[in-house]
């Protein structure tokens, strides 16, 4: 344990440097050591680590390493043969999911929400969810997990690929909770510090969030979002049909291919701001998310496998609900209902998710095996990767179904947009990226910029986050045609946020704002804002970011 | 989890109640005030070099710190000094960015020599109205320390690369305690960590045995 004064015999020489610097957090310099320490850690011991330390052993025997030279010459090797940039995409995925710098005596609560109301609330929450779980369980009489038994586990392998085919009884089963009820734990938010006395005022929020996040307006989108200007070429509005290929695509598209080659997961997601081919989309996306398909990837994919096929779980029940509801009900993604199965069945076996519970507001449910509440060697997390998954979860793997199609390379990078992203939309926090901020940010932007349409919406009852809560909790997933879908998700991994989905679904309302000012009931609203699937959505982001007059 | 350790700990000092200034009657006014003074006391006597602040914020958006030192020895009296002026801890003011984080102000910091303090005061500013109170918890006081020679190295971080860093400081420590104290620094880090699952070579039964009837509610 590091005593005070040696922290401060290390922060005061680079303080030093930095006195005039009025910050409370630690410096640039100390910040930048202790990042570079911490992924030293997570890197040492992993298989790329030892992967590149063989590299370097047997390169010895090649003619042009030198003995007197060898430092240079070793490290000058694994530049050409590519694995130094394989060094610098994990040092990048690290870097994506490494906690914030904070102060030493944050406890690690602190470190998933700072905010102490809203830690609350994602604890009270969670315990409603469980309460759900736990009646249904004993309600149905169904054990939350069970060992399969021989013949049953044999009878599950052989139909691996096609469970699908299955029509088992589900009809007792139910979602454990569906996106209103999320919304409505949402809408009762409160900080206790906050006061919500005032009257109406200029200040007032005509919306349903009532907690003083900070999101950005259009004057700072537009400076985030630079990239998506009017000016700049986009995928999904100067690939369109009617503008030649020489204007913009095809040079585009020849840097994307580069860009696959070399092999570059910064260079990657820069790219991906301004759109990715279909071609190279399943390339880009693996790269940016550093999803490699490596033999231990497809060992790791088995072994989960394996757990399916061993023990039974009573949230098996509830994906398979859940794909029989949504996915084998849309037109774009029914084909891919095997998949889907063979994807959140392993996802749930998967104790590496349990890893972004660090920085995930929520906790996963604990539980104690054969009934020895207390005792802590019997204690495990239920399911495995902590994560109960609600009505509309498998939303978020259907649309890459159409970019991947061996089952292990789908399942990694699904594993790691939802670990990067998608848990963000169904947890309470006050991240930039998290639910909370997207739906105030949605009315806010819709208040300030289209107050005409947020008044008559209100004064009608239709509250505009009733609709677009919905299509922000998917992020969009079955409710855009696909190819506009996988341009949005293009720009959220791009950006390595999810504002713009809030963007979007503020461009939506502005663009349907005609129609929704002559309406004059919810269900009219609803009935206008119904079918999305013929939006474009790259023209309506930016018109809504860069054209709105302010 | 504490910063802290057992070689230092902060100054026993007593923290008076916090008093919120208000403009014209205070009696009937209703207004929230946006100022607010905490004066910290130091062991009467005993003259304090600071060496660090800490506290958790509570909706606080500046904080000025002014110090109260006697020099030594002479009969001079003591005098009031600002050690730093309006602290931005709030991003924002109206929203929740920085208001309940942990903050530390270091010596280096203050704009004056934080030796022989006798007492401390703590000038908090939230000029939103958005808020019903705002503080500071928790306020711990650091005192400075002679540095410790010994120190241990841990051998498998020994080829980190150094800390860069200005070549005439003077009465600091030397490049190599630098490098040392980074490896520790590291290791707070390491505890900072939320402890992972002990599952994590993928198993997530016991011993064969997943047989779960209900999720634990506590």
């Amino acid at each position: 344990m590091l005593t005070e004064q040696q922290q401060q015999q290390y922060i005061k020489p680079s303080r030093a440097r930095t006195k005039t610097a009025l910050t409370g957090r630690m410096d640039e310099g100390t910040e930048l050591s202790l990042t570079i320490a911490h992924i030293v850690q997570r890197l040492k011991g992993s298989h790329l680590h030892s992967q590149i330390e063989r590299q370097a052993k047997e390169c010895l025997h090649q003619p042009e390493i030198k003995l007197e030279s060898l430092r240079e010459d070793v490290r000058s090797f694994l530049k050409t043969s590519g694995w130094e940039r394989k060094l610098q995409n994990a040092v990048y995925r690290e870097l994506h999911i490494q906690l914030p710098p904070s102060h030493p005596t944050a406890p690690p609560e602190h470190l998933k929400e700072p905010l102490a109301y809203m830690r609350k609330a994602q604890a009270s929450w969670e315990k409603r969810v469980f309460k759900s779980l736990n009646s249904m369980s004993t309600e149905l009489g169904v054990p939350l997990a069970r060992m399969r038994p021989a013949v049953e586990q044999k009878e599950l392998a052989n139909k691996w690929n096609e469970m699908g085919t299955d029509e088992p009884d589900l009809s007792r089963f139910r979602p454990v909770y569906a996106p209103k009820d999320f919304l409505e734990v949402l809408i009762s938010l409160r900080n206790p510090n906050h006061d919500g006395s005032e009257d109406v005022s200029a200040r007032s929020h005509w919306g349903l969030i009532q907690v003083p996040l900070n999101v950005r307006d259009i004057p700072q989108l537009r400076q985030a979002y630079s990239e998506l200007n009017l000016t700049t070429g986009q995928l999904g509005i100067d690939d369109h049909a009617h503008i030649h290929p020489d204007l913009f695509e095809s040079e585009y598209v020849q840097i994307g291919k580069k860009v696959v080659v070399e092999q570059d997961s910064a260079a990657a997601q820069q790219y991906s701001r301004q759109g990715c081919s279909t071609g190279l989309r399943a390339d880009l996306w693996a790269l940016i998310l550093n999803s490699t398909n490596q033999p231990q990837d497809v060992m790791h994919y088995e072994q989960l496998k394996a757990g399916v096929i061993q023990h039974d779980l009573l949230v098996d029940n509830l994906i398979y609900k859940d794909v029989k509801l949504t996915a084998s009900n849309d037109d774009y993604y029914f084909v891919f209902e095997d998949f889907l199965y063979q994807v959140l069945l392993c996802f749930s076996r998967d104790t590496a998710v349990l890893e972004h519970f660090k920085y995930n507001s929520a906790t996963p449910p604990k539980s104690y095996i054969q009934g020895k509440v207390g005792d802590e060697e019997c204690a495990v997390v239920y399911p495995p990767n902590g994560v109960i998954p609600f009505h509309g979860f498998s939303m978020y793997v259907a649309p890459l179904c159409f970019l991947y199609n061996e089952p292990s390379k789908l399942y990694s990078v699904f594993r790691e947009m939802y670990t990067r992203y998608f848990f963000r939309l169904h947890s309470i926090s006050s991240s930039p990226s998290g639910i909370v901020s997207l739906c105030l940010q949605f009315e806010r932007l819709l208040q300030t910029h289209l107050p005409q349409l947020f008044y008559h919406l209100r004064q009608i009852g239709a509250q505009p986050l009733r609709i677009a809560f919905k299509w922000m909790v998917r992020a969009f997933s079955g409710y855009l045609s696909t190819d506009q879908l996988l341009l949005l998700w293009d720009r959220i991994l791009g950006y390595d946020s999810l504002e713009v989905v809030a963007v979007l679904a503020a461009a939506v309302f502005a663009f349907r704002a005609e129609n929704l000012m002559e309406v004059t009931s919810l269900a009219s609203a609803e009935a206008v804002l119904a079918d999305l699937s013929t939006l474009k959505v790259m023209p309506l982001i930016q018109i809504f970011l860069f054209a709105t007059a302010i | 989890m504490s910063g802290s350790s057992d070689d230092v700990v902060p100054v026993n000092c007593t923290i008076k109640p916090p008093v919120y200034l208000q403009i014209g009657d205070s009696k009937t006014e209703t207004a929230h005030s946006g100022v607010c003074v905490v004066d910290v006391s130091l062991p009467f006597g005993k003259p304090v070099n600071v060496e660090e602040i800490t506290f958790k914020n509570y909706y606080t958006a500046y904080v000025t710190v002014r110090l109260l030192r006697r020099s030594p020895g002479q009969e001079a009296p003591a005098k009031w000094s600002t050690a730093l002026r309006d602290l931005p801890l709030m991003d924002n003011p109206h929203t929740e960015g920085g208001s309940q984080d942990y903050y530390s102000i270091h010596r280096t910091q203050m704009q004056v020599e934080a030796d022989h303090v006798v007492s401390i005061r703590l000038i908090l500013r939230q000029p939103s109205s958005a808020w019903l109170t705002f503080s500071l918890e928790d306020v711990k006081i650091f005192p400075h320390m002679e540095p410790d020679p010994e120190k241990e190295v841990s051998d498998w971080l020994s080829d980190l690369t150094l800390v860069d860093h200005h070549p005439d400081l003077e009465g600091l420590p030397d490049p190599q305690t630098v490098s040392s104290s980074i490896q520790q620094m590291w290791a707070l880090t390491e505890v900072m960590q939320t402890n992972q699952t002990t599952a994590s070579i993928g198993r997530f039964d016991v011993d064969g045995c997943y047989d779960i009837n209900l999720l634990s509610l506590t």
